[in-house]
């Protein structure tokens, strides 16, 4: 995992100064309100509801024990307690005070952590494949290219006021599980018939007010030309970005009103241009960046493991190690899925002590790496066969082992209106009270992968679009009212959800979504997901299940 | 004559600004003018003719390539930034810079802040008129405060890739 060098941590040393005199300078009045706002969103600071919220970045989702105890230490300490991952890996505080803020990041810095990028107009954090490193089906390691970016996209001088917020996945996987389709660019590494590594380059995905899929602008970029190519993108974007319209500000309007062909010529012109050479890492550096992601202290060991298998003998780890238990590259090693989504609990929502045990269990059994993944769960990559039974135990200990991973109680949803000064409705209770009526897991079992997402509001923060079953909250005259959505998916075969109908009073949801899934279960055939159905019966029988007798 | 703060030899200094920036209502003064893109190509040859220099203000949503031709007789360009969240000069700069080698006085004049200035001295801004009241002072501050960068842009910084392997 890559180590923040003598360079990195300047940096940060930097930033925090320069944020503790900005922050002094806000206390002593000498800025107001709105003028320390342009100020404190550069530095991942949001006035919330109730408090200053500190979005801390994660990039690529990548903890280290260290790092892990120390998001527990400054929960503990100048919060209450928890934070919240979020659907963009990174970690959330929401009952900041604005005099602890410059502390904070302090903290953070020790262990080469920050809130840089993590709110403006600028591009935020780079999330890539929680998977990375670990899994077999990757062309190579997707933390490469996030860390060149982080980098990159650090304090970029020509990109820290684009039209609006920026956001970069990278995938190596064709499983993508970084929802590389519904990113402001999406990169696919992949391996072109010569064997020469590439990105396929998507631009244009989002969700929020309109989502769309992003289309490909590029099938295979040589990847050592990475940087140049996403510069001259960017820099389209910046002087051709719409910024009369905050709706329509984001570069998937661009890209619409262009069409792709179009954005994709406007991009090859202006990469034409290009010092190529003056943009795109030397290899000395891609090099030095893959050393540190480089594969290290692997045993050999057997493909299977008897302790493993005897472990099984338990229904309830049997169960774990069906859901949450996912095969890994090296033999005899598992990538273990921490669920964050205990039904009644906040989904997301991780306290300081399971923070810390966390890191433990990473610290001792997954060599020093804990992962963060965008459905708002916690990852441990290198985790032995033989030592997944004790890993179990330890997490089952602190309410983690909830084997729901993919299942329809591992929500996604948005903080909401619990916390959010943008939400129209909930999402929270509405994500408790969802997983509450499924929480038998042995009928959260019988029902399958099933992704549900409730976002707040418009926004989109808890990617309600591409949930096999969407749920957005609306205002209606001032009450709270959710619209269903289905047959949305963020995977390789991404697709958007289709309203379902009239939008629902809180109080009908759980059990809108009880109808929904009898109609799956009845309409299901072999081993068909939730999804699969859906895209074979369409939309009438669940909308007649939901609203029959409603008129 | 209003004041303008100039980066040089990394840091900024008080200038005294010898151009008058004339809206596109008003004539045209005697002396040195900053004059929009548009007014420029109308009448900027006479002015140039006149023996006077001449600076070209160039909005947001209008293109430095199209001064590309006229930039050797430009003594500036005024990039401006009517509201900070507009930041298509910053782009224009680096055009102005890297890609047309503008040798020029680069101005940033708008809702200019200290916040943006060491951006906008990466990208090839070298003369700025601050909505802030900031002094040069504050100016070398906070554009002097990183001791590092992460990419190269229009100014010559090393980027951290090349001094690691210098080290």
């Amino acid at each position: 995992m890559y180590r923040y060098d003598a360079i990195d941590r300047e940096m940060l040393a930097d930033r925090t100064a320069e944020f503790r005199e900005q922050c002094g300078r806000r206390l002593a009045g000498e800025l107001t309100e709105d003028q320390f706002k342009r100020i404190r969103l550069m530095n991942g600071l949001y006035l919330q509801l109730h408090a200053y919220m500190l979005r801390i970045a994660i990039p690529y989702g990548a903890l280290t024990g260290v790092q892990l105890r120390k998001l527990a230490f400054i929960a503990r300490t100048y919060d209450k307690g928890y934070g919240h991952f979020t659907t963009r890996t990174n970690l959330q505080l929401h009952w900041i005070k604005l005099k602890d803020a410059p502390d904070i990041l302090d903290h953070l810095a020790e262990v080469g952590m920050h809130a840089i990028q993590t709110s403006g107009n600028d591009i935020r954090n780079i999330t890539a494949d929680p998977h990375a490193g670990a899994t077999a089906d990757e062309a190579d390691d997707p933390r490469i290219w996030a860390e060149a970016l982080r980098q990159w996209s650090t304090f970029h001088p020509e990109f820290s006021f684009l039209p609006r917020k920026f956001k970069i996945a990278v995938t190596a996987s064709p499983a993508d599980r970084a929802a590389t389709k519904v990113y402001d660019i999406g990169l696919r590494l992949h391996r072109n018939p010569d064997g020469e590594l590439g990105f396929e380059v998507l631009v244009g995905g989002g969700l929020g007010r309109t989502p769309y899929l992003g289309p490909t602008i590029r099938a295979h970029l040589p990847a050592r030309h990475l940087l140049s190519y996403l510069q001259a993108i960017m820099r389209v974007y910046n002087r051709h970005g719409r910024r009369d319209n905050l709706w329509k500000a984001r570069i998937k309007v661009l890209v619409a009103s262009l069409q792709a062909e179009g954005f994709a010529r406007e991009v090859e012109e202006e990469w034409e241009k290009t010092d190529k050479a003056a943009v795109d890492l030397p290899d000395t550096e891609l090099a030095r960046i893959r050393a540190a992601f480089a594969p290290r202290g692997f045993e050999t060991l057997p493909a299977t493991s008897a302790a493993f298998e005897a472990a099984k003998a338990d229904p309830a780890f049997a169960r774990f190690a069906r859901h949450n238990v996912k095969p890994h590259k090296i033999p005899g090693y598992a990538i273990v899925d921490i669920s964050l989504k205990k039904p009644g609990e906040t989904p997301g929502d991780c306290s300081a002590e399971q923070m810390e045990l966390i890191a433990e269990l990473g610290e001792r059994y997954s060599m020093d790496e804990v992962r963060v993944s965008y459905e708002q769960n916690l990852i441990l990559p290198h985790v032995k066969l033989d030592d997944v039974a004790a890993v179990w135990k330890a997490l089952h200990g602190a309410e983690l082992a909830t084997p729901n991973r993919g299942l329809i109680t591992d929500i996604i949803a948005c903080p909401g209106l619990d916390y959010c000064s943008l939400a129209n409705a909930r999402a929270i209770p509405i994500a408790q009270a969802i997983a509450r009526k499924f929480e038998d897991p042995a009928l959260a079992e019988q029902i399958g992968e099933l992704g549900i997402k409730i976002s707040g509001c418009i926004n989109a923060c808890g990617h309600h679009h591409v949930g096999a079953i969407g749920i957005l909250g609306v205002d209606k005259k001032g009450e709270e009212f959710y619209q269903v959505t289905l047959g949305g998916s963020a995977e390789a075969e991404a697709s958007l959800g289709q309203i379902l109908g009239p939008a629902l009073p809180a109080a009908r949801v759980p059990t809108a979504v009880d109808q929904l899934v009898e109609v799956y279960l009845r309409e299901r055939l072999g081993g068909e997901r939730f999804l699969d159905t859906f895209r074979r019966v369409g939309l009438a029988p669940f909308k007649e299940a939901v609203y029959a007798g409603a008129h | 004559m209003p004041v303008l703060i100039r980066w040089k030899d990394d840091r900024a200094e008080a200038a005294e600004d010898p151009f008058t920036a004339v809206a596109d209502e008003d004539p045209i003064p005697r002396g040195d003018v900053i004059i929009s893109l548009q007014r420029f190509q109308a009448e900027g040859q006479r002015l140039l003719a006149e023996g006077r220099k001449v600076g070209v203000r160039i909005e947001p949503n209008e293109a430095v390539e199209d001064l590309a031709r006229d930039l050797p007789r430009l003594s500036v360009v005024a990039l401006a930034f009517p509201k900070y969240q507009q930041g298509q000069g910053y782009s224009s700069a680096r055009i102005l810079r890297e890609r047309f080698g503008f040798g020029g006085e680069v101005r940033a004049v708008g809702d200019v802040l200290r916040e943006q200035a060491r951006f906008m001295v990466r990208c090839g801004v070298d003369a700025f008129e601050p909505a802030d009241g900031s002094s040069p002072e504050d100016w070398t501050h906070v554009v002097n405060r990183y001791r590092h960068v992460y990419q190269r842009a229009a100014d010559d910084l090393a980027p951290a890739y090349e001094e690691r392997q210098a080290s």
